[in-house]
């Protein structure tokens, strides 16, 4: 009976309660329409920026972004693994040598609060224990994709933190002069970065020592691109999105029985048109409408 | 002294934690590393925040076993003991709120204050557009724009043009609207705030000492909560207050004080009546 007594009551409210309550509601609605747009607006600008290098082991970038929660563990794993620490003469710790990884800080326009690296000013290392992918809480990091199966041990030769582009025209080597900067910096020499011997036409005696990237070995480390010497590095690092290309399965190398296997994930293409009503053997017999 | 007793605990606590994490990172001390957002004590014990966490899940993120004990350790915490005491013991803007309330209180900028026609319930809402945006985007959207984080996070690894973030909060809090981040937006505040409802750590109020001089009320950062005030011996129960202890450190009549207690009403009011 109460129940109903409430009920009636508020039917009773003058209508300038109801038109007010109303009103509120609408409002509330709309500001809540108005903040989550201006919101999402801004988020979704904010994470475009994937022009970045993550640390080894990180996710697909948009696993990673949903993944890290931005403690900055990786950082400090970085700054403070061996053989970054400074010590003076009587082996006290006086300080570290700067980061490989940051934080994206406001003003950075990148992600903000996810690690990166800039391989160019500093590029990573690839230490042997991968103390930032260990030391990963959130699995951002996956520590797991790095261990190799036969050492059960963390492996940083399987990190693919992106891979090296060499831009042809800018890099010295491609116009004859002697340089292997990037050749003698790859922690994987001669596996991830190898030097082609060409013959230099234009002197007609001299040779071309060329940088060659093989991404099956490439981490995408950045030592390369850090020890070019020309002014903006003619080796660089891309994330491996941007930086490879992709064949599908239209094409398999007809010499290569393990390559062969792909040609089977190949779909079928139909194309139909007026044309494909016909058989083509009917196509072919009927001369001049002679079936006809 | 007496008068300030747990705003210098509190700001000591605050200042001791930031300055634990900037040596985790640049001296390598492991008592305490990370930032606020997951942290690790001792190497060995995970902290996370949980709202963070759960943006991430509604996001539609793999969760780390590591994340989900950290957040149940936090929950546990707060949710049993502390209430919303992440806010005014821990949190790093709290310092700046409290400036900006400092100033408007010095100079009377209150006395101009104009009605504003935000509610102190938009945190709520805040926190269902935020889980709605990361369920959308599928990333943390808190996350991304948080001062909170860009405070912690940029005094430990750099701040970068987040001072201006510092600005923003101070003058909005000054000029805008009163305990206008903490108090109305933040939505960690509001998760809090929830956690906390059925917590141990709670206000008392003995109405027989008080003499209604209203300072309480004039320092509290959430003065909703201290409804009771002069009109009956209650403990504070709404998950809005955030245990910081202010009110008991200006209250010169020993009418307000921290009690632990498991009921809300009976029990407290029955020992408010004992003491009495």
């Amino acid at each position: 009976m109460q129940h109903k007594q409430k009920k009636t009551n508020s039917y009773k409210k003058p209508l300038s309660e109801s038109r007010r309550g109303f009103l509120s509601t609408t409002r509330n609605l709309g500001l809540a329409i108005l903040g989550g747009l201006t919101w999402s607006a801004y988020v979704d600008e904010a994470k475009a920026n994937k022009l970045l290098l993550r640390p080894p082991g990180a996710l697909k970038e948009n696993d990673f972004l949903k993944t890290c929660i931005k403690c900055g563990l990786c950082v400090e794993a970085c700054r403070n693994r061996d053989g970054n620490i400074i010590y003076d003469d009587k082996g006290k710790r006086i300080g570290t040598k700067e980061p490989t990884l940051k934080l994206a800080k406001p003003g950075d326009n990148k992600p903000l609060g996810t690690p990166y690296f800039n391989a160019r000013k500093i590029p990573c290392f690839m230490c042997d224990d991968i103390p930032c992918a260990e030391v990963c809480p959130s699995g951002a990091l996956d520590i797991k994709s790095l261990i190799n199966k036969k050492s059960k041990k963390p492996d940083i030769t399987k990190a693919r933190m992106g891979l090296a582009i060499v831009h042809k025209e800018s890099c010295i080597a491609y116009w004859g002069l002697q340089c292997d900067a990037c050749y003698r910096a790859c922690p994987l020499m001669g596996k991830a970065l190898t030097i082609d011997m060409q013959m230099n036409k234009r002197t007609g005696k001299h040779a071309f020592l060329l940088p060659v990237v093989h991404s099956d070995y490439c981490t995408g480390c950045g030592l390369c691109e850090h020890a070019c010497v020309v002014e903006k590095a003619a080796i660089f690092v891309l994330p491996l999105e941007y930086a490879k290309g992709e064949v599908g399965t239209h094409y398999v190398k007809g010499w290569d029985s393990g390559d062969q296997q792909r040609v089977k994930k190949a779909k079928e293409i139909h194309t139909i048109d007026e044309r494909s009503k016909r058989k083509a053997v009917d196509k072919l017999n009927d001369i001049g409408g002679l079936l006809e | 002294m007496k008068n300030y007793l747990f705003l210098i605990a509190r700001r000591v606590i605050q200042i001791s934690i930031i300055l634990l994490f900037l040596a985790g990172n640049y001296y390598g001390w492991k008592i305490l590393t990370g930032n606020l957002s997951t942290s690790s004590v001792f190497g060995i014990i995970p902290l996370s925040d949980p709202y963070a966490v759960l943006q991430m899940f509604v996001a539609g993120a793999v969760i780390s076993s590591n994340l989900i004990i950290g957040s149940v350790i936090i929950i546990l915490f707060y949710g049993i003991i502390g209430g919303r005491a992440f806010c005014s013991w821990i949190c790093p803007v709290n310092i700046i709120t409290d400036a900006a309330n400092w100033t408007r209180r010095k100079f009377g900028f209150d006395m101009i204050a104009k009605k504003t026609p935000i509610s102190r319930s938009t945190r709520y809402w805040v926190i269902v557009i935020s889980l709605v945006l990361s369920y959308m985007l599928g990333l943390a959207a808190f996350e991304f724009i948080s001062p909170i984080s860009m405070v912690h996070r940029g005094i430990v690894f750099g701040m970068g043009f987040g001072w201006a973030t510092i600005a923003v909060i101070y003058l909005f809090d000054l000029f805008v609207l009163k305990n206008g981040w903490c108090g109305h937006i933040c939505p960690l505040g509001g998760f809090y705030s929830i956690i906390g409802k059925y917590r141990l750590l709670k206000v008392k109020h003995d109405s027989n000492a008080c003499t209604a001089c209203m300072k309480c009320k004039v320092v509290c950062p959430e003065n909703q909560v201290l409804h009771m005030i002069a009109k009956e011996s209650t403990p504070v129960i709404s998950g809005e207050c955030t245990n910081c202890g202010r009110c008991i450190d200006v209250c010169d009549d020993n009418a307000l004080g921290f009690f632990l207690k498991v009921d809300n009403n009976k029990k407290g009011e029955k020992n408010n009546e004992k003491d009495n």
